[in-house]
């Protein structure tokens, strides 16, 4: 088991030194570097739906307000509490509790029903965050209201973000490859069927929606002190699709497959951005929705269906490739 | 072992069960027959805590679990193979099994797997293979097989002969004769009344949410209503 880890943690390592030694030396700018930022950020943030919709089949549509919680809460404790290294990871770790407590009060009621009923409640959620954000100076001043929060530090750093998507992935992938995994499978699967193998299906839709939205909160707080500035139209409840478009592109559970997507995502727009030039910038949301189109008629289970992309798989097939002509189908 | 009172059911304003009073004894097979939407599968579906009852008591070795939460009914040893089978498609044989021993004694695993296996050895064949590839009767075998993991004091058998050809209706059944000699008590509910009154001890008829007739199962196969409405003078009735 312990060997099996020996590689795959020797490939992050690897990945985390040569993009902090290519941002070093300035080979990514501080504007692409701000793109990778964000894209791990996303990743963060996708994985947490993974969780909640790909593995327990919970639909949730309101997956940017828990981000936004978790940027707010982040972002008001760095404003007030002043900016050091300490303050940020309580600052993160509290964005990410409230989301998850959040999560909580309404999971625990709804998801003792079957059916799509959190879609529902969460839309409504999402629509009751962006409000309450734009009316958020009323509460504190500090907060903003609907011109926006200003003056957050600039706390985020690619080790930050680096390391706690990785954290976050590992969190996610030993929760799914444990039992509870299993039985959110099972849940997703056919609830009926969970319930009489003995698993406590509300439980394990509440673990698993909970778990989601607390790292949707991480990710909001991180995304707070990356740009220092957050506007309520941030976290509208049409963000929370592209989350889930993310999710559901990239294969409803298959973690790697929400990872690959949520860093393509990201890439893809600001692509388009030089691709497309100032004048067309609105056409990106076009492009978007034609690959949408395209990869749901040619891979309608997304881009990895179900399956796992393993540094393993990878280095069998090439090893396959060049040798045997049996297969490791 | 199971005894169930004036058991009444809605789903939103359609009421499934009217009352309805039944108890199945350690021990026995008791079959539950009926047309479509006579609430046979309701009753089980109360039992095993998948619906709630508006009204009425359901007492499982003398404790009630009228409002006890399915999971906690099924760790009581209460199994239930649900109506369609409802296995897990995307998983394996052997993980749809491996579900099915969710709540047991991790040590009795192995040997629980065994003795499905011995019962079914077509699912030792199939082990690795996707659930969704398994034929029909098979799926059942698999259905039954999950069930068993936990081995459960009292079996629910919702349907078991659905879609399944006649050859493989007989072996289904043989195989429940044999559960059952085996000491798992039986609570089967059936549209093949004829099949589910030649194994049964005792039976119970519902109409539209009602209990109309019950008494021994060879009383009932001979009984001149049964036979009319459920047994088929002719070939008519038969589904």
């Amino acid at each position: 088991m312990r060997k099996e880890m020996l590689l795959p943690a020797a490939a992050v390592a690897l990945l985390y030194l040569v993009l902090a030694l290519l941002r070093q030396a300035g080979v990514i700018g501080i504007y692409w570097g701000q793109i990778v930022d964000l894209a791990l950020i996303t990743t963060i943030q996708a994985v947490g739906l993974s969780l909640i919709y790909g593995f327990a089949g919970q639909f949730s549509l309101g997956h940017a307000a828990f981000y936004g919680l978790g940027a707010y809460v982040a972002a008001f404790i760095t404003r007030t509490q002043g900016g050091t290294p300490l303050t940020f990871a309580l600052a993160l770790l509290a964005g990410a509790a409230v989301a998850g407590i959040v999560a909580l009060i309404i999971g625990l009621p709804i998801l003792r029903l079957r059916s799509d009923y959190l879609g529902i409640a969460t839309l409504g959620f999402g629509i009751i965050v962006k409000v309450m954000l734009d009316n958020a100076d009323k509460l504190s001043p500090v907060l903003g209201g609907a011109r926006g929060m200003a003056g957050i530090p600039r706390l985020t750093t690619f080790h930050w973000v680096f390391w706690l998507a990785v954290l976050t992935i590992l969190i996610a992938r030993n929760l799914v490859n444990s039992s509870h995994g299993r039985s959110c499978i099972a849940v997703r699967e056919d609830e009926v069927a969970a319930d009489i193998m003995g698993i406590d299906t509300t439980q394990f839709k509440t673990l698993a929606f909970v778990m989601g939205c607390a790292m949707a909160g991480l990710a909001g707080g991180l995304y707070a002190h990356l740009y220092s500035f957050l506007h309520p139209s941030s976290f509208d409840f049409l963000k929370s699709f592209d989350v889930l478009l993310v999710v559901v592109l990239g294969g409803l559970g298959s973690l790697t497959g929400t990872v690959v997507t949520s860093i393509g995502w990201v890439f893809l727009l600001e692509g388009l951005r030089d691709v497309l030039g100032q004048q067309f910038l609105d056409w990106r949301w076009v492009v978007y929705a034609l690959i949408l189109i395209a990869v749901m008629i040619a891979r309608p289970q997304g881009l990895m269906g179900g399956k796992e992309l393993s540094l393993d798989m990878l280095l069998r097939r090439r090893a396959a490739r060049g040798g045997a002509d049996h297969g490791a189908a | 072992m199971l005894q169930v009172q004036d058991l009444r059911v809605a789903y939103g304003n359609i009421q499934a069960l009217h009352g309805i009073s039944l108890s199945v004894a350690e021990g026995e097979i008791v079959t539950l027959i009926g047309a479509n939407g006579a609430g046979k599968s309701t009753t089980l579906r109360a039992i095993s805590g998948l619906v709630r009852p508006r009204a009425g008591k359901i007492v499982f070795q003398g404790q009630d679990i009228t409002r006890t939460p399915a999971h906690k009914i099924v760790a009581m040893g209460v199994g239930h193979v649900p109506e369609g089978r409802k296995i897990f498609t995307e998983m394996t044989v052997q993980e749809n099994l491996e579900l099915g021993a969710y709540i047991a004694d991790p040590k009795r695993f192995h040997e629980d797997l065994n003795a499905v296996f011995e019962r079914f050895p077509r699912l030792r064949e199939r082990r690795r293979q996707s659930a969704s590839t398994l034929s029909g009767g098979e799926q059942q075998m698999l259905a039954l097989g999950r069930a068993l993991m936990l081995r459960p004091k009292l079996l629910l058998l919702d349907e078991p002969s659905m879609g399944l050809s006649p050859r493989l209706v007989q072996e289904i059944f043989e195989i429940i004769v044999e559960l059952n000699r085996s000491g798992t008590t039986i609570l089967l509910v059936e549209q093949n009344a004829a099949m589910a009154l030649s194994i049964a001890h005792r039976a119970y008829v519902l109409e539209t949410g009602r209990v109309v007739l019950d008494g021994p199962a060879q009383d009932l196969q001979n009984h001149p209503a049964v036979k009319a409405a459920y047994l088929g003078g002719g070939q008519s009735a038969n589904g």
